[in-house]
């Protein structure tokens, strides 16, 4: 198989792994998010890059062209609604974290847990 | 069918969702809980109506403004979305109706109208996933209601909720986009959305590799939404820190609707189609299983907070439902399926009986609960009587599913009786951890200097004794719940009813 052939998919599995990681091992909220919002924006280019044909364009229908090659519109579609969601749920996120800098006056998880310890 | 009646799958996400504009505007508090709790009724009503419709064998198909699957977006409704549907809708109701003194109580009047417009969304959210036929628009759903439950969960006045919501946050956005990643390997190889059309085209496909990658996917990510043991990290905070309506409704129905998506994905999209997967499935879910029964029911026997306690007791629970579901068998998974309904009926009325406590006692540490029972007697028979069911006490709803799964088990031979073994022990624990809730309660002295004042309201005792008597009712007259969940049993294994 031809490894780097398709190259697009190693990008899509690098940048998945970064969010990731950044989502486990920090600790200062913020950059948690940043992590998850890494590991959304990776499958979203896992999608578009799946309805990518070569030479393909817009699926725009014009008169008396034929033979034109379409990119697939649906995995594009679907990735606006998916981008909706991710923003919500990064919105979301930072609404939180503002709520727990108000009530414990950090964003670093160890400090929190250590504050409802005592 | 009358005219209005073809469209009952699509009213019920639509109900709830469009009167969530409205209830945003509505002022004073009182007439926002009224309108949800109303909708909420509304929503239980289509789902008995729809319920009616499958056992009367009617295929419930929907095409959303009349395009035909599968271009168009479906919706369809068998036995196993319609038990999840009525386990669903009545969680919502009940907790709703119990949920305004408490909600009074901890959320200023200004923000309850959020509150009941994000439970309504929630709502929307679950229904939606259960009636949809199309996996990306059960992404979408999963989403809505997961954003609602964190904001319910947050919603309270309890600081600790805030930390564990932001964990339910990044823990329910990594599953749902674990399962994102493995719609979009499908789609990939077979080029279409519609669940009953791509279980035809995964046949066609030559290279199952993306498949079986897209099922670990799926699995895991849909694992993480129903806590399966070593995912559940979530849960225990996120439950006992939310107010207690909002631990009510998720308690009863979240976990479960993921274990739907798990079960329905597993059952009728891969395990038809890939080699070998009903062992591999088999394999990974059963230890899991067995873990979650004895290490969650070993955590509830040495925790302190009662909300907690129960939270553990549900991701034990969730145990249960999957180790059904690993036997692969026709009998397993209707004790997995019964035991959905069983359990949402149990956590149900135990965690309205801590809804009636919580509006007395100044905290729900199991030592400040000393001599409840005086005071609140009522309350505390209630708790009794759930925890009975809990346990599996023959009579009871819980005593049923453990029926099914014992004699699920022993189809299996000398495995069998060693999951026999594991269930037994699971319900021991049960017994002990619910009788240290109760020894307190019952035989201590009431502590020095705690002023417990009387009897929960009757608004909150009504609901909480009328879902333990359900759990009697469904105990001993179970023909609803065995019909719906032996017919959900045959759809998953793909056998007609």
């Amino acid at each position: 198989m031809d490894w780097l052939g398709v190259y697009y998919y190693w990008a899509f599995a690098a940048l998945l792994m970064i969010g990731f990681y950044a989502v486990i091992a920090k600790s200062n909220l913020i950059k948690k998010l940043i992590g998850l919002s890494m590991f959304q924006s990776a499958v979203f280019l896992l999608y578009i890059t799946m309805g990518k044909i070569d030479d393909g364009t817009a699926p725009i229908y014009h008169e008396g062209v034929s033979q034109q090659i379409f990119s697939n519109p649906l995995p594009q579609v679907l990735i606006l609604t998916a981008i909706v969601v991710g923003i919500s749920t990064v919105a979301l996120g930072l609404g939180i974290i503002v709520r727990i800098q108000e009530e414990y006056g950090s964003i670093e998880e160890h400090e929190i847990l250590g504050i409802d310890e005592r | 069918m009358s005219a209005w009646a073809q469209h009952l799958p699509a009213l019920q996400v639509g109900v709830p969702l469009l009167t969530t504009p409205i209830i945003v505007l509505l002022r004073p508090h009182g007439l926002a809980w009224a309108a949800a709790t109303l909708t909420s009724c509304f929503t239980f009503f289509i789902a008995v109506m729809l319920t009616l419709a499958v056992l009367d064998g009617q295929q419930v198909q929907y095409s959303m403004g009349g395009w035909p699957a599968p271009h168009g977006i479906a919706l369809s409704v068998d036995a196993f979305s319609a038990i999840l549907l009525l386990i669903v809708t009545g969680a919502s109701t009940v907790a709703l109706l119990a949920a305004r003194q408490i909600v009074n109580a901890e959320i200023e009047a200004s923000r309850q109208p959020l509150f009941y417009t994000a439970w309504l969304l929630a709502l929307a959210g679950f229904v939606g996933i259960l009636v949809s036929a199309d996996a990306f628009n059960i992404f979408v759903f999963m989403e809505i209601s997961s954003l609602a439950s964190y904001v319910l969960i947050a919603g309270g006045s309890d600081r600790r909720a805030l930390p564990a919501v932001f964990k339910y946050l990044v823990m329910g956005t990594i599953g749902a986009t674990f399962y994102l990643i493995g719609i979009g390997l499908i789609y990939l190889m077979t080029g279409t959305l519609n669940l009953a059309d791509m279980e035809v085209r995964i046949r066609e496909v030559s290279d199952q590799k993306p498949i079986l990658v897209a099922a670990g996917f799926i699995t895991i990510g849909l694992a993480l939404k129903a806590a399966v043991f070593p995912l559940h990290l979530w849960l225990p905070n996120a439950y006992t820190y939310a107010p207690v309506p909002v631990t009510v409704f998720l308690a009863a129905c979240s976990t479960k609707v993921s274990l739907y998506l798990l079960l329905r994905f597993d059952f009728f999209l891969f395990q038809p189609n890939l080699l070998n997967h009903n062992i591999q499935f088999s394999y990974f879910i059963m230890p899991l299983a067995i873990l979650a029964i004895l290490a969650a029911s070993s955590l509830a026997m040495i925790e302190r907070n009662l909300k907690r306690l129960l939270a553990y007791s549900s991701i034990a629970q969730v145990g249960y439902i999957l180790l059904g579901a690993s036997l692969v068998s026709l009998i397993g998974l209707t004790a997995s399926v019964i035991h959905m309904f069983n359990h949402a009926l149990a956590k149900a009325a135990l965690f309205l009986c801590v809804a009636c406590l919580a509006t007395r006692c100044v905290n729900l540490r199991i030592d400040s609960l000393r001599g409840v029972a005086k005071q609140m007697p009522w309350t505390m028979a209630a708790f009794l009587l759930a925890g009975l069911s809990l346990i599996g006490v023959p009579g009871t709803a819980g005593f049923i599913s453990k029926w099914y799964l014992i004699t699920a088990a022993l189809d299996e031979g000398l495995l069998g009786v060693g999951l026999i073994v594991v269930v037994a022990a699971g319900s021991l624990m049960a017994v002990y951890y619910l009788w240290r809730v109760i020894e307190v309660a019952y035989f201590d002295k009431t502590n020095e200097g705690t002023k417990i004042v009387g009897e929960a309201p009757l608004g909150i005792l009504v609901v909480c004794w009328l879902v333990v008597l359900s759990n009697y009712y469904f105990g001993l007259a179970p023909w609803l719940s065995t019909t719906l969940s032996s017919a959900a049993a045959q759809i998953l294994l793909g056998q007609v009813p």
